[in-house]
């Protein structure tokens, strides 16, 4: 393994002087980070209570986890002689019969991958579903997957497509008349693949500003600070921060190979609703591949959630975790009722972790 | 819950683990204490541990040796010289009697570089597919020195917290191996028994109370720390002994080293003879990396981390294992 770490971006005296900096702004901002892995670096690096009481942040719908509807995992369960392969941190997410991880106990084969091509691999052995969720971070990878399912004539392979992407997603909060956002702090690992064009309509059309920000704590100190000047310039518009990682054109191969195995349709995200365009499905030439079609599965229009869950406003950025009345009450990481406490990057699990 | 089923969450040690313990186990039991090992006869101590490893044999170790040092360091951690073990082997059909002699003779080798003698066992054969391997159960038999007595209610504000070297090379050494991940570069799992250290350790000051931070690592102990004496902790992470592959593997898979198992590692709170025992500890080999990582504090309930760049987050005490993250 050849050893190589963003040391630099964790200089603690770097660190003080942009704190120091970021303490001195007065004006009330409201700034939403989209990605799970900026509220997990967020409350991992303790930065909240670096910044300034006028910074709020709110975390957004970009955990993948806690934005897939119950029925993804109330389908898959109703599968019979198959093994289910998935990334480890969806078995614990509540369906309405129970996780993933106690219908393994009853007896469901079910497994933790580290990547799709492992479950391709399972498949040499026995029928295998792999459970397609997440962004454009991971679902690359998943359509080389298929891609490389089809070329070697793999049968036993197929994927549940349940895929979402970002942009049109943050279109919507910006349109939400309910939401105030004054600026995103924008995904870094989804832009690498995308790029910040998508973005674009964020600052031209709804005049909502971006900084495509990185994970260390300097990375996102530093988006914080290009949003506080698009503020104070009023000039929103869409920054890269995350330099060293992101090109505005993103990754075209990447890019490609997305458009060659999936196609864009509208997409029910748990917690908020359907959005229009703004999931990935398999086309029909790799028909085959998809579990939806291949085990004549349906996936419902509507997802309804647990009486009190405020899950949806909390992926909003409209409320904070320990605003929900289920929060640290109801609702554990031992016990969760919605998505957000589930995954360790979720937005409650998050608070509940790092921000008693 | 009625149909509520024992799910792996149950054996990660953390949060499960204990609500399985108080809501089943001790309903009944009543156990004097929930620590690894206990002090029967006035100054004997006895323990008993079960260990089920996948891959059977990692870098650094094998079920074998682990089950003599996991035995010997709970013993250990009491302040006892270890004795005897009574072993107990429980085998899949068809296991290979090679493999078989290859952890026994470990567990030999282990238990006499620890000074302990293997004097009894039992041996079960299960059907094919009924157990993974072969499964060890352990129990182990120690004797206290004189006047040693550990006890966490001892433990006062301003306490140091001692480690006697870096953490998470074990989970990440048997993960990297299980998982077939080929990353080079990993360090090994620690694995290693205790006992001559912690004599050390005992000769050079008065040390309040010691635990081995296996399943759950650190973060699982110092909360464990915190509910029995009702005291904050906080820890620096700047102090803390993380190796760099430990730490980008850990980066890697979302996990945090503060919970990661280690299976060659205490902690041990001491008072004003923190410093003495510091360097007694530095010159036992398994202690040469030793060093102070925080104090228990009156100020704070819980336990805390402050990071290195100055933020401060709490380090909760987790229901189960950390799950690797999607992204």
């Amino acid at each position: 393994m050849k050893l190589s770490i963003s040391e630099k971006f964790r200089d603690p005296d770097l660190v003080r002087s942009l704190v120091e900096e970021l303490q001195s702004w007065e004006k009330p901002v409201k700034l939403m980070e989209v990605c799970g892995s900026h509220t997990m670096a967020i409350g991992h690096w303790g930065l909240r209570k670096l910044l300034p009481s006028s910074i709020t942040l709110l975390s957004g719908p970009g955990c993948p986890v806690c934005v897939t509807p119950y029925s993804v995992i109330d389908s898959i369960m109703n599968l019979k002689d198959v093994t289910i392969a998935t990334f480890g941190d969806l078995i614990r997410v509540p369906g309405r019969n129970g996780s993933l991880e106690q219908s393994r106990a009853r007896g469901l084969d079910v497994r933790i991958v580290y990547s799709p091509f492992d479950a391709l691999e399972m498949a040499k052995k026995k029928e295998t579903v792999f459970i397609g969720i997440g962004f454009e971070t991971t679902s690359p990878g998943v359509a080389y997957t298929i891609k490389q399912a089809a070329e070697k004539k793999i049968k036993n392979f197929s994927v549940l497509p349940a895929f979402k992407i970002i942009p049109p997603a943050l279109e919507a909060l910006a349109d939400d008349k309910d939401v105030s956002i004054d600026a995103f702090i924008l995904p870094g690992h989804v832009s690498a693949i995308l790029g910040s064009e998508p973005y674009r309509v964020l600052s031209e059309k709804y005049r909502t500003g971006g900084v495509v920000t990185g994970f260390e704590p300097l990375d996102i100190l530093n988006g914080i600070r290009m949003l506080l000047r698009q503020i104070q310039e009023k000039d929103p518009r869409i920054e890269i921060e995350y330099k060293w990682v992101v090109h505005k054109d993103g990754n075209p191969q990447a890019k490609a190979i997305l458009d060659e195995i999936f196609t864009v349709e509208d997409s029910l995200w748990r917690g908020i609703g359907k959005i229009n365009r703004s999931g990935l499905t398999i086309r029909d030439e790799f028909s085959d591949y998809n579990a939806l079609k291949k085990y004549n599965l349906t996936l419902p229009e509507k997802d309804d959630f647990d009486k009190g869950c405020r899950c949806g406003d909390v992926l909003k950025g409209k409320i904070i975790p320990k605003e929900c009345p289920l929060f640290k009450v109801k609702c554990t990481p031992e016990n969760p009722i919605g998505a957000c406490m589930v995954s360790s990057e979720g937005s409650c699990a998050a608070y509940y972790k790092y921000e008693e | 819950m009625k149909n509520e089923r024992i799910t792996l969450g149950h054996g990660s040690g953390a949060g499960l683990t204990q609500k399985l313990i108080r809501d089943v186990f001790n309903k009944n039991f009543k156990l004097p204490t929930l620590e690894d090992a206990v002090v029967i006869e006035g100054d004997m101590v006895v323990t008993t541990d079960a260990h089920v490893v996948r891959p059977l044999f990692f870098p650094g170790g094998d079920i074998g040796k682990l089950s003599i040092t996991g035995t010997v360091n709970d013993l250990s951690m009491k302040g006892a010289v270890p004795k005897y073990i009574l072993i107990t082997y429980i085998i899949e059909e068809g296991f290979l009697i090679s493999e078989l002699k290859k952890i026994t003779e470990s567990v030999q080798k282990a238990a006499e570089e620890s000074g302990v003698s293997v004097i009894a066992g039992d041996t079960k054969v299960v059907e094919k597919g009924k157990a993974d391997g072969v499964y060890i159960t352990t129990c182990g038999i120690g004797v206290l020195p004189d006047k040693i007595h550990l006890d966490a209610r001892t433990i006062k504000a301003g306490d140091k917290i001692i480690i006697n070297g870096s953490i998470g090379d074990h989970s990440v050494a048997v993960i990297n191996s299980r998982e077939n991940f080929k990353l080079t570069g990993i360090p090994e799992s620690d694995c290693a028994s205790l006992n001559k250290l912690v004599q050390k350790m005992l000769k050079a000051g008065k040390i309040k109370f010691m635990r081995d931070p296996t399943r759950g690592g650190v973060a699982t102990v110092l909360n464990e720390v915190c509910a029995d004496t009702d005291l904050g902790i906080i820890i620096e992470e700047s102090l803390l002994p993380v190796k760099k592959e430990v730490r980008i593997v850990c980066e890697l898979l979302g996990f945090d080293p503060l919970y990661l198992a280690n299976e060659g590692k205490l902690l041990a709170f001491v008072g004003q003879e923190a410093e003495s025992v510091l360097q007694a500890m530095k010159e036992d080999p398994l202690g040469a990396d030793s060093r102070i990582i925080g104090e228990v504090s009156a100020e704070t309930n819980g336990v805390y981390l402050k990071t290195s760049i100055g933020g401060l987050r709490p380090l909760l005490l987790l229901d189960a294992d950390q799950l690797p993250r999607i992204c």
